[in-house]
């Protein structure tokens, strides 16, 4: 479990977004229709866009506040963040990609031989990541966020490059992450039946507004369910 | 063939490889700096490194030989340490150096204004500093055109006439270069030595900017 409370203001040219939630949960997923706001609140708490003002809490940890004059760098927050784009480094191949965040020694390599295990990645280590499937790519950029130790996963729209057959797959590893390596994740996806699965709080975004927050059978459309 | 002509080339070549290891980093370092930072004087520094681009190169030989002479403001610190740069081979690596790093910051500006930018922050995520990510993000992922410009500048400097001759002055066998041996030999009717010279210098430069024209291209 992990607290995450965001009470915080951004403006960035014509688009402005507002959020204050306070939720206590494994999950947190954030819904909306593009331009909404969801990659914004991502990279905020990732510390590549800095609020114009307002506090970022995740777990027992204050990552940005106006007030207390702190704004911690990227590398200092412990996240481990998968964007949309996956942007794993091209220059790399899988596995030089993989150890990128993992500090070097006897346990990194422990670690590696595990998350690999964990996410099947063994005969995919050492191919270069352009050829690389959509599912397989996402696979390595959680394994490389993984690997960097981090105290929350941001996964935005993690399962936008992967076909249908995979999207079951990739979510019982996320469910596994959470559940069995206890890392709490902060989810953005486009579609309720996901979000119903993997979170345990929902904020529902328009226009960069948080118009509802709550359990996912409270303000996902009954569809999902 | 006339014996000269190998020296000349070889010199130039030399020289020209000198240049261009001499403008490499700060090369680099003014295209990083107008690509990634914003400071006070930032378009003064732009006009300033574009400047040789545009002007006479006679001018700019010129402007060398007031700081660098004698009696410049270079020039005599220089020569209080016992060192002369004016008409000597210095002067042609110089007068390379300032003609050709226009063109690599230019080219490395551009490299690193094209998308690096989210990698490296990715890369900032997973914990890496700033040193780090510059090492193992920046610089592999502009690599090529860094290359590029390194070679588009090279070749600026093997084709250098109108600065050298002002700075350096066309001395057989001291400074003389390719550009400046073609025009002396024409003048001096020895054209067959003019045109091996300028096939050597088309065929380098042809190499050059046909190299630097693939690493630009996306692989």
């Amino acid at each position: 479990m992990a607290i995450f409370d965001l009470d915080f203001f951004l403006q960035q040219g014509s688009f402005t977004l507002s959020v204050t939630d306070r939720s206590d949960c494994r999950s947190l997923a954030l819904f909306g229709p593009s331009g909404s706001g969801k990659t914004s609140i991502v990279e905020v708490i990732a510390g590549l866009r800095t609020p114009s003002r307002g506090t970022i809490c995740v777990g027992n940890r204050v990552l940005f506040s106006d007030k207390s004059g702190i704004n911690l760098p990227s590398r200092f927050r412990g996240i481990g963040y998968v964007p949309q784009d996956v942007l794993l480094f091209p220059h790399l191949d899988t596995r030089e990609n993989i150890i990128y965040g993992c500090p070097k020694g006897t346990v990194a390599i422990e670690r590696l031989a595990e998350t690999v295990e964990f996410l099947n990645l063994n005969a995919i280590l050492d191919r270069q990541v352009s050829s690389l499937s959509g599912g397989e790519r996402q696979r390595v950029a959680l394994a490389r966020a993984l690997l960097s130790d981090p105290d929350v996963l941001l996964l935005d729209e993690p399962m936008a490059a992967v076909d249908l057959p995979h999207r079951r797959r990739i979510l019982q590893v996320l469910l596994r992450i959470r559940d069995e390596l206890e890392i709490p994740l902060v989810y953005v996806a486009h579609a309720p039946d996901e979000i119903a699965t993997i979170a345990e709080h929902v904020l529902i975004l328009e226009q960069g507004r948080l118009t509802m927050a709550g359990l996912p059978s409270e303000v996902l459309p009954k569809q999902a369910y | 063939m006339n014996p000269e002509i190998l020296q000349i080339a070889t010199f130039t070549t030399l020289a020209a490889l000198i240049a261009t290891a001499v403008m490499l980093v700060p090369g680099v370092a003014i295209g990083w700096l107008l690509a990634r930072t914003n400071f006070r004087g930032k378009a003064l520094l732009e006009t300033a490194v574009s400047l040789p681009l545009v002007m006479p190169p006679v001018a700019t030989g010129l402007l060398l030989l007031w700081l660098l002479g004698r009696r410049g403001p270079l020039g005599s610190l220089l020569e209080l340490l016992g060192v002369e740069v004016v008409f000597t081979p210095g002067a042609v690596v110089i007068a390379m150096v300032v003609m050709g790093l226009p063109l690599l910051v230019r080219t490395a500006r551009s490299g690193f204004e094209q998308a690096t930018k989210r990698y490296e922050q990715i890369a900032e995520t997973l914990g890496a500093g700033p040193w780090r990510v510059f090492t193992t993000i920046t610089l592999p992922l502009a690599f090529r055109t860094i290359l590029a410009g390194a070679l588009l500048g090279f070749s600026r400097a093997l084709g250098e006439f109108g600065a050298t001759i002002v700075i350096a002055g066309s001395i057989p066998g001291h400074t003389r270069t390719l550009a400046l041996g073609i025009y002396s030999f024409a003048e001096m009717g020895q054209n067959q030595d003019a045109a091996i010279l300028l096939f050597i210098s088309i065929a380098i430069a042809f190499t050059a900017v046909l190299v630097s024209n693939q690493l630009t291209r996306d692989p």
